[in-house]
């Protein structure tokens, strides 16, 4: 079984920004905007934080069935947004189409972001 | 939102689905970007461990809050300005010569939001919440604390209702310094039980 080592995993994310106390909170951009969302749908009501939880607890239980607790590709915001997501698909909050359509304006978006930087 | 093209694919793939999702959600109007702006600003700046120093810089100098504190934790937590989510039902426990309680939460994350902030990676990762529970005194090692065979160690696993925060020992050679001085003592690790409050320089 893998060690803990905790040196190694407060220091797994070197270039996110520091807060003020030395502390990483996000390691990435985006598990800010799943953590946030999630909290803001709590917020106005539309989504039950505690249903939330219970689809959180299986999908983290799910995937250490499958992969076993010393595995290094664990991602914990992996597992807050797929449980975000299917939390609200259940709830018939979003549907697949939504995300679908949405996911590809983005994905145009960023390509073209992309185009420019190779022209500058 | 900004695309790192240096990413690793598994990155590009999580960020657009978590970029759908918003974009999604506020087309529909259930939410604004500024609203998770805000929530975002609000963790990464305000709520942190310096709360929970405060707290218990706090009930080291004030035996009277010490004692609230043991009652109803969420409410001697109220009086210094710390609660709301994820705070709601605290229970305070408390390090003595004999006995060292440290927090995990087994099943997924769950962990005192308005006096620690959110948790650290490692208090998310499957190794410490399977071993903690499992070999605490090794554990505690690892992460530098050794303590001697005859104190006992406490688990608390954190559930969605009751959240912990540990109470530790004041430091020895603290005795004339200021609850604020004191607060500076008082690392997050020592309010998880994975660590000891520092000793005065």
């Amino acid at each position: 079984m893998s060690s803990v080592d905790p040196d190694v995993a407060s220091a797994d994310a070197p270039a996110a920004p520091p807060r003020t106390n030395g502390e990483l909170v996000f390691a990435e951009p985006w598990e800010s905007r799943a953590f946030g969302v999630a909290v803001a749908l709590h917020d106005a009501g539309v989504v039950d934080f505690e249903a939330f939880r219970a689809r959180l607890i299986e999908e983290i239980g799910a995937w250490e069935a499958s992969h076993g607790s010393s595995d290094g590709r664990y991602r914990y915001y992996e597992r807050w947004l797929t449980a975000l997501e299917w939390t609200l698909l259940a709830d018939r909050i979003v549907d697949l189409d939504d995300l679908d359509v949405a996911r590809k304006a983005i994905e145009r978006e960023w390509d073209h972001d992309h185009d420019h930087g190779h022209h500058r | 939102m900004s695309h790192e093209h240096d990413h690793h694919h598994e990155h590009d793939e999580l960020a657009l689905r978590a970029a759908a999702l918003e974009a999604v959600l506020v087309e529909k109007g259930l939410l604004s970007t500024d609203q998770v702006d805000a929530i975002v600003e609000r963790y990464e700046r305000d709520l942190g461990p310096q709360n929970g120093a405060r707290v218990v810089a706090r009930a080291w100098v004030d035996p009277e809050y010490r004692d609230r504190l043991r009652s109803d934790g969420a409410a001697a937590i109220r009086e210094l300005g710390y609660g709301g989510f994820e705070g709601d039902t605290m229970v305070v426990v408390e390090n003595t010569p004999d006995v060292h309680n440290v927090v995990v939460c087994t099943l997924c994350s769950c962990y005192p939001w308005p006096v620690l902030g959110l948790p650290p990676t490692w208090y998310k990762s499957p190794a410490y919440r399977a071993r903690v529970v499992a070999e605490p005194r090794a554990v505690l090692r690892e992460f530098g604390v050794v303590l001697p065979p005859e104190v006992e160690i406490r688990v608390w696993d954190s559930t969605s209702e009751v959240r912990y925060l540990v109470l530790p020992e004041r430091p020895s050679g603290s005795d004339g310094m200021s609850e604020k001085e004191l607060a500076g003592l008082v690392t997050r690790d020592s309010m998880i039980g994975t660590g000891l409050a520092a000793s005065p320089a």
